[in-house]
């Protein structure tokens, strides 16, 4: 009875024809009461008996090889336990969808503060104090840290038509250098990981995003069958990307645990999540516009060059968005990465657009200001009509509709020339930009079972704070037409069907898709049973040819079935984007060049909305980041060593509440997107970001202008323009 | 973290006996619990004194106030004596930290944090702070958040206090009981020692020592301000932040007094910009040449170079508004005269 679909077809819309009402709704998420209650378990909550506590103890030198521990003085340490280290230790996190085991550097060192060992004792202060303690020598080797003057790779990249040709040609052109620093995916919860063996087996408990690849990657570092694995992550305390791979704490404390025969905890202290989890390189961006005098776009260059260390397969794709937001005949996009000793980069919110985004539209808003045009009629004016790359068209596209509806809703038109509006010392301005981010489908299974008038729905998906357990409810309780408190959603195991994982905004969409896939087997079922086509379910009961039946007196035995989806022909034959459009309200102090965001607004089209609440908040989430990245966030590396000295949240500066205005509102525009998948949705959290932070940029030289092209725009550098002027 | 013993007290007498050159005073915990869990800090002895009655009260004293070690920064900020006689000191406090930090924290803890030099929070990296003799790591490294002004070869770290530099502002002195039971008072430059090259010795506080409240001389009339610029709108330290406090009398600046945070080795002050100010008549090209007489002596690197400007236009904004060319925006308060 299972349903398999590979998306080759648009799909009919089946949920609006649902009567359940709950689908879309913004109910509050279900797990709610259990975080904020402390009952909710998360990876580090665990404390099986005989619990042995690990640190990870981190290399002092950049670039090398660890010829030796001395633990004599760990040893007088009470409750030490002892050293672990050897080829199966990791070098860094897995990156996203890896499925494999991440480098296993051994002895050598390739980082500074690279996990180079496992610490353990009975108590974790021990451990830690036990790490601090241990003497490591090293044969040191020189190491290159400063992206500029490290190796460089060529990457290659789109190229059409002829970009600088053109820009001879055109009539007005922008030719900058944007900067992005290096940042932290941040999440609340940090990194860390429960182990313990059972006959051989291996039961994790930790904090990830993709289960079915992190068993495989854990599996092949410790050199075992992945059937001897079990992961559980029930709980996640926000990722961002940051948990996309398996960690050092999770393949340390497996090592650890089975060597020592008893469970073992690894948890990263605030400063290791900093260290050792990969972090998003720094960018340096040249973006090239060119443009006749109507304000035709005819060229678009985005150039790149970004880091990573040697080995490490993912290259912040920054001119993603670049790729297919505008219409140009000449496009050209070259990549370049740093092979440096730098903490090594992945994954983090957003991957591509979130710092690409801001090169990109921020020298729109240099295009418009040289064109002396409108920003957001420039941006109108070259919504392309098919993907400008490959020529095919676009699913549902709303960046037209998010432009107009944003500037109505915004006030844009009160928008006054550069530097025209001062509140005392502060003075005001307004930034658009726009958004996008490519939409994606995994494959992704999920099983649901239906007992009378209760559903039960298992897949190895998490919830990493963004409303899974919530969505897959409402999608169940829609499909068969139950109340929401008669489905149960039991996620993170990967004794439970293969989902997507959570990542790149494709959770909802591809894992929802699969428990709509299931709920669909059942409808059939349903339908055979009562011999009619035509039926609606709702509350519990089906209704077909005028006849009312309770559920549970039509099913005599459950009825479970595993859906499974799987992109086909639509992703080759048309492009999936969320699209939408970021205004922002930025106060801008003329003595200190401190900027304060006043008020931002999204508008997006982003698919179906499964839950309305839990969209936005993902959304507003996105805009938050958002205006980190446009103002307070960055990693900074030591010069010398290569390593994130900005290691707690004192010091790397997310947004405060203090930083986020109270009106940050969205708009969600009513979309279908037939061809993304069977449920009609699109990836929504990282959406909010794409662009965010290039609005609050745009606003501030609106505000004084100042353009500040190196991000974050800490005052420093807006008080600097300032200052010259 | 070392394993420590924790005592409690109940009385200063007790607490001077429990002190002894390994242990630390815990009063708030919001800074030395940090730093003993990094292992910055590793007392084998903390002696808890939030027990010992008495040390939380504001009280009259001469024309001015006594504030106890133990009031809380927020119950500081609060105060309405503190709010209308000497409002930079509340403006600072709340430019400070968080509001459940400020619950805990407290007057005499927070002149004793510890500096927030990256450097120094990272054992892996050599500090002559912690480690005398180890090397300066932060030479050559990440200098946003270090100072300019007080520096060492030895030492580059900032004083990250917020309400230091508007106490410093106020001519605040700090109470301090020997061992023996006596007190004295300690004006803060006498108090905070410049790093030298005994950058791990922060202070002329002598072991067995306890600040027993910090005294505020009577207010200073006119309008008082704190202006502090951080890298996010709350819960980020100074990169530049500036206390002042003066009179204008007969169109002439009288008792200015102003102190700066995130550019000094310890909250700052130039007796030499004071006095240049006083007397003379407002104007931003006057505040500028007194910024230019603070910062002659800067030293800076490619990393906090700015601080200079920054500093240069906050001084000249801040006192702009203490002395009224400029209308006050908030941080600046009017102090008149307190019946
Ligand atoms: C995330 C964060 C952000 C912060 N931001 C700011 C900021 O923006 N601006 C700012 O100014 N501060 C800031 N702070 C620092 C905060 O103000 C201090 O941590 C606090 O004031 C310390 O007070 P406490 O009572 O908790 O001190 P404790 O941690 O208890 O003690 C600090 C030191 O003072 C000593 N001590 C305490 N009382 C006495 C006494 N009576 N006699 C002798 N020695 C004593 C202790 O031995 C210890 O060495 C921040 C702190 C944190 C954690």
């Amino acid at each position: 009875m299972n349903k398999h679909l590979k998306m080759d077809a648009p799909q009919p819309r089946v949920l609006d024809e649902t009567r359940q009402g709950i689908l879309g709704k913004g109910i509050s998420r279900t797990e709610g009461p259990k975080k904020v209650s402390g009952s909710a378990t998360y990876a580090g909550d665990n404390h099986p008996d005989g619990m042995a506590h690990g640190v990870l103890l981190r290399a002092g030198i950049t670039k090398g090889k660890v010829t030796g521990f001395d633990e004599s003085a760990a040893q007088k340490i009470d409750g030490y336990v002892g050293l672990f280290h050897g080829p199966k230790f990791i070098r860094n996190n897995a990156q996203g969808m890896a499925d494999e085991a991440p480098v296993q550097p051994d002895c050598e060192v390739h980082y500074h503060s690279q996990p180079i060992g496992l610490v353990v004792a009975e108590t974790f202060e021990a451990a830690r104090d036990a790490a601090l303690a241990i003497k490591v020598s090293y044969d040191e080797e020189g190491a290159l840290v400063d992206p500029k003057s490290a190796p460089q790779e060529d990457q290659g990249g789109p190229d059409v038509g002829d970009l600088e040709a053109d820009m001879g040609r055109a009539d007005v052109t922008v030719d900058e250098i944007y900067t992005t620093e290096a940042q932290v995916s941040a999440a609340m919860e940090l990194h860390g990981s429960v182990a313990q063996w059972n006959d051989g087996k291996l039961l994790l408990q930790s904090s990830l995003q993709m289960l079915k690849f992190n068993r495989n990657e854990i599996a092949d570092s410790l050199g075992i069958d992945p059937e001897n694995v079990r992961i559980l992550a029930p709980y996640v305390g926000g990722g961002f990307g940051s948990k996309l791979g398996i960690g050092a704490d999770a393949v340390s404390a497996a090592i650890a645990a089975r060597d020592l025969g008893r469970p073992v905890r690894v948890i990263m202290p605030r400063q290791t999540v900093f260290d050792a989890v990969l972090r998003r390189t720094e960018t340096e961006q040249r973006v090239r516009l060119g443009a006749r005098s109507d304000g035709t776009i005819t060229s678009i260059g985005h150039d790149d060059l970004v880091s990573n260390l040697e080995g490490e397969g993912f290259a912040e794709p920054t001119s993603q968005a670049s790729q297919f937001l505008y219409a140009a005949p000449n496009r050209k996009m070259q990549q370049t990465v740093s092979r440096n000793h730098r903490t090594p980069s992945g994954s983090v919110r957003a991957p591509g657009e979130a710092v690409g985004m801001l090169g990109l539209e921020v020298a729109m808003d240099e295009l418009a200001e040289r064109l002396g045009m409108c920003p957001v009629k420039l941006r109108l004016q070259n919504v392309p009509e098919r993907d400008p790359d490959s020529g095919v068209p676009f699913t549902a596209h709303s960046l037209t509709e998010a432009l107009k509806r944003g500037a109505q809703e915004f006030g844009w038109k009160d928008r006054k020339a550069n530097g025209a509006r001062r509140e005392g010392e502060w003075l005001i301005g307004m930034g658009v930009a726009s958004a996008a981010r490519k939409n994606m489908l995994l494959p992704a299974k999920a099983r649901v079972t239906l007992d009378g008038d209760k559903a039960v729905v298992e897949t190895d998906m998490t919830d990493i704070g963004t409303g899974s357990y919530t969505i897959f409810a409402q999608i169940t309780a829609e499909a068969l037409g139950l109340p929401i408190e008669n489905v149960e959603v039991r996620l993170a195991d990967t004794d439970y069907p293969e989902a997507s994982g959570s990542g790149g905004s494709f959770g909802a969409s591809s894992t929802g898709s699969a428990v709509f896939l299931a709920c669909q087997s059942i409808r059939e079922e349903i339908a055979a049973k009562c011999g009619a086509n035509d039926f609606t379910l709702k509350d519990g009961q089906v209704t077909a040819g005028g006849k009312t039946t309770a559920l549970s007196d039509l099913l005599d035995a459950p009825l479970s079935a595993v859906g499974e989806i799987e992109k086909g022909q639509t992703s080759e034959d048309h492009l999936s984007s969320g699209f939408g459009a970021h205004f922002a309200e930025v106060a801008v102090n003329e003595v200190s060049g401190e900027v304060r965001v006043r008020r931002m607004l999204g508008v997006f089209g982003a698919g179906r909305i499964l839950n309305e609440k839990t969209a936005k908040s993902q959304l507003v989430g996105g805009m938050i980041w958002g205006i980190g990245a446009a103002l307070t966030e960055e990693a900074a590396h030591d010069p010398r060593t290569g390593h994130i000295i900005t290691r707690d949240l004192a010091n790397y500066h997310v947004a405060s509440h203090a930083d986020v205005p109270e009106q940050i509102d969205t708009i969600l525009l009513e979309e279908r997107d037939d061809y993304a998948n069977p449920i009609q949705a699109k990836g929504v959290g990282e959406l909010g970001i794409s662009g965010a932070g290039a609005a609050v940029l745009n606003a501030i030289y609106n505000a004084c202008g100042v353009r500040v092209r190196s991000f974050p725009a800490t005052p420093d550098k807006v008080m600097a323009g300032l200052d010259a002027m | 973290m070392k394993p420590f013993e924790y005592v409690r007290v109940n009385d200063l007498i007790s607490a001077a006996g429990a002190l002894d050159e390994k242990s630390e005073i815990i009063a708030g915990g919001t800074n030395l619990l940090d730093l003993m869990k990094l292992q910055v800090m590793a007392p084998d002895k903390v002696v808890d004194i939030t027990r010992i009655p008495g040390l939380d009260k504001i009280e009259p004293k001469g024309e001015g106030l006594r504030i106890g070690t133990l009031v809380k920064n927020a119950d500081l900020a609060a105060d309405p004596r503190i709010r209308t006689g000497y409002p930079v000191l509340s403006r600072a406090l709340l430019a400070g930290a968080s509001g459940q930090i400020r619950n805990k924290a407290t007057t005499g803890g927070n002149l004793l944090q510890r500096t927030r030099c990256p450097y120094f929070y990272d054992p892996e990296m050599a500090c002559n702070k912690r480690e005398p003799g180890a090397g300066c790591s932060a030479k050559g490294g990440v200098s946003r958040m270090l100072a300019i002004l007080g520096t060492s070869e030895d030492c580059r770290a900032a004083h990250p206090s917020d309400m230091a530099v508007a106490l410093r502002a106020l001519n605040a002195m700090i109470e301090i009981r020997r061992k023996n039971g006596d007190t004295y008072q300690l004006a803060m430059d006498d108090f905070y020692r410049l790093p030298g090259d005994r950058p791990d010795i922060e202070t002329n506080l002598k072991d067995g020592e306890i600040i027993t409240a910090v005294i505020l001389p009577r207010p200073v009339i006119g309008v008082q301000s704190y202006r502090k610029i951080r890298d996010r709108a709350s819960y980020a330290f100074a990169l530049v932040s500036v206390a002042a406090v003066a009179t204008v009398e007969h169109g002439l600046i009288q008792n200015a007094s102003v102190a700066f945070g995130g550019i000094g080795a310890r909250p700052w002050a130039d007796l030499d910009v004071n006095a240049f100010l006083n007397g003379k008549e407002p104007s931003a090209e006057l505040f500028g040449e007194a910024a230019d007489l603070l910062l002659t002596a800067a030293i800076t690197d490619e990393g906090n170079a700015f601080k200079t400007t920054m500093t240069r236009r906050a001084l000249i904004a801040v006192m702009s508004e203490v002395t009224g060319l400029r209308e006050a925006s908030v941080g600046s308060d009017r102090v008149g005269e307190i019946a």
